[in-house]
């Protein structure tokens, strides 16, 4: 299966390589037959001698993207220092404000509600709200919020393809006159959080047969075996990608969005110069969520380490040679 | 004076957290106050399971063992043997090849709880005076009863000083259980993001409680169950493994 | 259809999996990445041998205090004792305001725990020397610092050295936990859904157990080489 898809790619690159002719330029897109391709970072020399420490938190998708940032801004010239899995929300953000790291990708809705008081329900559900209230908001403390990911790592609920169809079910109001033979797996936290059963009560009407508090590593297994019919996910977990799974359409807007930003300190930003903001912007053009989900799947199911899953995206998108 | 503030500030944080329930840090949870109390509950729980079967297992063969006085490489051994593996490990090894949850993780902390026991019984045995035993065959008891009536009770001390260690060890290691999927009182302080740091702080109280009052507990059931006269400090002097062994039995950790 | 020129390359995922797509024991798996594990190996290994010679001074010290003045073994018991039983994850984070997060956090309490073992054994050896022994030592005119150098350490330690092995491959175990309190070591490797991937679990817990047992043979041959005359007796 693989093979046939890198032969396909393969097809399609040689045919409209020769068609495009060479691809070196600085900064624009360039459309092609195929489609729009991502410029590669150019070093810039005048960043050589300038540091930034990155940090990341403590799951799969923060070490991901936090060791894509750093190789990014490492290919534009910097002098990168990492300090992965700092810790939770708080310990993470703690360690920004302290100046123990420059920087570390936050999501919005993480930030509103852990960092600014924000109750869960008073989240915006806009992406592009949500982003500059979280951005309003750290610019308060000396923190600039650079522009978000395409991508949100939102909480969701899903269930294999096979419930789903078996059921007929695609969104989440689908589910209301099945709710009472289903039963609902997930965190222990879930119980009362108004972003998870509690919200699914309220905003859905759902009355599950029954809540299971899982270990979240544990969820896909369950819903597997069929120990549950109705698990949490987050819509770039790694098992999604396997196609087995489908995550059902929040039609009532219930869950908040979770878009990634770099978070950076504006003593460092200002040191380094411009080149921070565009070398983030150029490396998350390619960040959605069908490539999230790639990119978790090759560290949480292929067991590849997160370092060398953030350099084949950089190689593959073509951001570094 | 700032500093030491702030620390007692923590802790004053933690014991707070331990009394009162509040919202957690990222919000609709309520965490803290007697959350506490159902989870000490489901550590008591999953401990007592598993030291129960530990004791219905080990303290049968360890009589047995003790009383023909057979095998004792393999009774010391295990229990160095046990020593070995690390009880993180343990839990992890079970976790991926029979699965996450309660169940497991019992029986994983069962087999932790074996060694020490056993080894103790054995040596409690063992140790006890072979006039004494002598006299007791004398007087016409079977084996049977001779183990019942004479060398159990005698053992007992030492008996009691080895589920002593092993519910130590099993209280410990209950509180990883979360990473096994099972729920204890590890879950606050594995679970930063939710509960913050007084509320690892707290339930790192409230787990050093238990295990200090377990262990006061069941040594205060090793003296009732010592006959007065018998000496503690037995050992014979070769500087064998027999050696040295005090009121918790053998040095198991 | 109409595909990006450069992109990320989606795996077809359908199907059976891999062997370590399905978390199982995967021997090819294990010699491409074994690298992941030395770092955390290597610290754990400096965490041990740390936590493991501090305790052995201090409870080393304490025991030698204690020999003269029997009344301080009591309450010496009784703290370490309480050290002891604490176990080293709450230790840790009951530590973390005063210590915070970090290697030192992680050996103070790891030194806690060895305390009550290494005490117990240097005492019990101590007492356990022959009087036999101490009188011919006096006959030959020790003082009391010669006799307890000359005479009772070296008869004492067989029972010191057990202490030693006891108290290190249990500081391995606990070790394995240093990684919550921020100081790295193998506990790294059981955390989240790796705890699950047998081979992962298979090659991190066998490094702990090899580690163990790896202490307890070098703590017994140093015991072999300084009590030469244990060995004809053990024989």
């Amino acid at each position: 299966m693989r093979r046939n898809l890198l032969a396909v790619l393969t097809v399609l690159c040689i045919g409209t390589v020769s068609a495009c002719g060479s691809d070196n330029d600085n900064g624009g897109k360039e459309k092609s037959a195929g489609g729009t391709k991502l410029t590669a970072i150019q070093k810039n020399p005048a960043n050589s001698g300038k540091s930034i420490t990155v940090g990341s938190k403590n799951f799969t998708e923060e070490f991901i993207l936090g060791n894509i940032y750093a190789q990014a801004l490492k290919a534009a010239g910097y002098t990168v220092k990492t300090q992965f899995n700092l810790g939770s929300d708080q310990i993470a953000n703690r360690a920004l404000k302290s100046g123990q790291v420059d920087a570390y990708p936050e999501y919005t809705s993480t930030a509103l509600t852990s960092f600014f008081d924000v109750k869960i329900a008073d989240v915006p559900k806009d992406p592009q709200k949500a982003y500059d209230q979280a951005r309003t908001d750290y610019a308060k403390q000396g923190l600039t919020a650079l522009p978000p990911t395409p991508f949100s790592d939102a909480q969701a609920v899903g269930m294999t393809k096979k419930e789903a169809d078996s059921l007929g079910v695609k969104t989440i109001s689908d589910l209301e006159p099945k709710a009472s033979s289903i039963v609902f797996a997930g965190p222990p936290e879930c119980k009362q959080r108004v972003d998870c059963l509690l919200g699914l009560q309220r905003t859905y009407g759902l009355k599950f047969k029954k809540f299971a508090p899982v270990d979240p590593a544990q969820r896909y297994k369950t819903a597997d075996r069929g120990q549950a019919q109705l698990i949490v996910v987050f819509t770039t977990d790694g098992q999604l990608a396997t196609g087995k799974y489908l995550v059902l359409q929040d039609d009532k807007h219930l869950f908040p969005p979770y878009n990634a930003m770099f978070v950076v300190r504006d003593k460092t930003l200002k040191k380094l110069g411009p080149d921070v903001n565009r070398v983030v912007r150029q490396v998350q053009k390619g960040m959605t969520v069908q490539v999230m989900q790639e990119l978790n799947s090759r560290v949480d199911i292929d067991k590849q380490e997160p370092k060398d899953v953030a350099t084949q995206y950089l190689k593959e998108t073509g951001l570094v040679k | 004076m700032q500093t030491t503030l702030a620390f007692l500030g923590q802790f004053g944080g933690a014991i707070d957290f331990i009394f009162h329930q509040r919202e957690s840090y990222a919000g609709g949870v309520q965490i803290g106050g007697s959350e506490m109390l159902d989870l000490a509950w489901q550590q008591i729980k999953l401990s007592a399971v598993a030291l129960g079967i530990a004791i219905a297992v080990a303290v049968p063969i360890g009589l047995w063992l003790g009383h023909v006085r057979r095998f004792s490489f393999f009774a010391i051994s295990v229990s160095n043997i046990g020593r070995a593996v690390p009880t993180l490990a343990l839990l992890a090894f079970f976790a991926a090849y029979l699965g996450l949850g309660f169940t497991n993780v019992a029986f994983a902390l069962t087999l932790l709880a074996i060694p020490p026991i056993l080894t103790n019984t054995y040596v409690g045995v063992y140790q006890v005076d072979r006039d004494t035993v002598d006299a007791a065959r004398g007087m016409g008891m079977r084996g049977i009863d001779v183990v019942r009536r004479v060398e159990l009770p005698l053992a007992l001390p030492t008996i009691a000083g080895g589920v002593r260690t092993s519910a130590v060890n099993v209280i410990a290691t209950a509180t990883i259980a979360p990473l096994a999927g099972a729920t204890s009182l590890g879950f606050p302080i594995l679970n930063a993001q939710i509960y913050g740091p007084e509320g690892q702080i707290g339930a790192a109280m409230v787990v050093a409680v238990l295990a200090v009052a377990a262990d006061v507990l069941l040594g205060l059931f090793q003296r009732a169950v010592t006959p007065r006269g018998v000496k503690l400090e037995a050992g014979d002097r070769q500087g064998r493994p027999l050696a040295g062994f005090r009121k918790r039995g053998v040095q198991t950790a | 259809m109409i595909l990006e020129l450069a992109q990320v390359q989606i795996h077809g995922r359908s199907g059976g999996g891999s062997c370590v797509q399905n978390d199982g024991f995967c021997p090819d798996w294990i010699t491409s990445n074994l690298d992941r594990y030395v770092d955390p190996f290597l610290q754990q290994v400096f965490l041990v041998v740390v936590s493991v010679a501090v305790g052995f001074l201090i409870a080393g010290a304490l025991a030698l205090l204690a020999h003269r003045r029997r009344w301080l073994v009591g309450p010496i018991i009784g703290v370490t004792g309480v050290l002891y039983t604490i176990p080293s994850l709450a230790a840790f984070f009951l530590l973390q305001p005063i210590t915070g997060r970090g290697k030192l956090t992680a050996t103070i309490a790891l030194v806690g725990y060895t305390l009550l073992i290494i005490f117990r054994n240097v005492t019990t050896g101590l007492r356990g020397v022959p009087e036999e022994a101490k009188d011919a030592g006096r006959g030959l005119g020790f003082t009391d610092n010669q006799l307890l150098w000359r005479v009772e350490v070296p008869l004492a330690l067989p029972e010191i050295m057990a202490g030693l092995r006891i108290a290190s491959t249990t500081t391995v175990g606990l070790a394995t936990l240093a990684f919550f309190a921020g100081a790295g070591g193998l506990g790294e490797r059981f955390v989240g859904s790796q705890i699950v991937f047998k081979s992962n679990v298979v090659v991190a817990g066998g490094l702990c157990v090899l580690l163990a047992i790896a202490l307890d043979l070098v703590i017994l041959g140093a015991q072999r080489v300084l009590t030469p005359w244990t060995r004809a007796r053990s024989a």
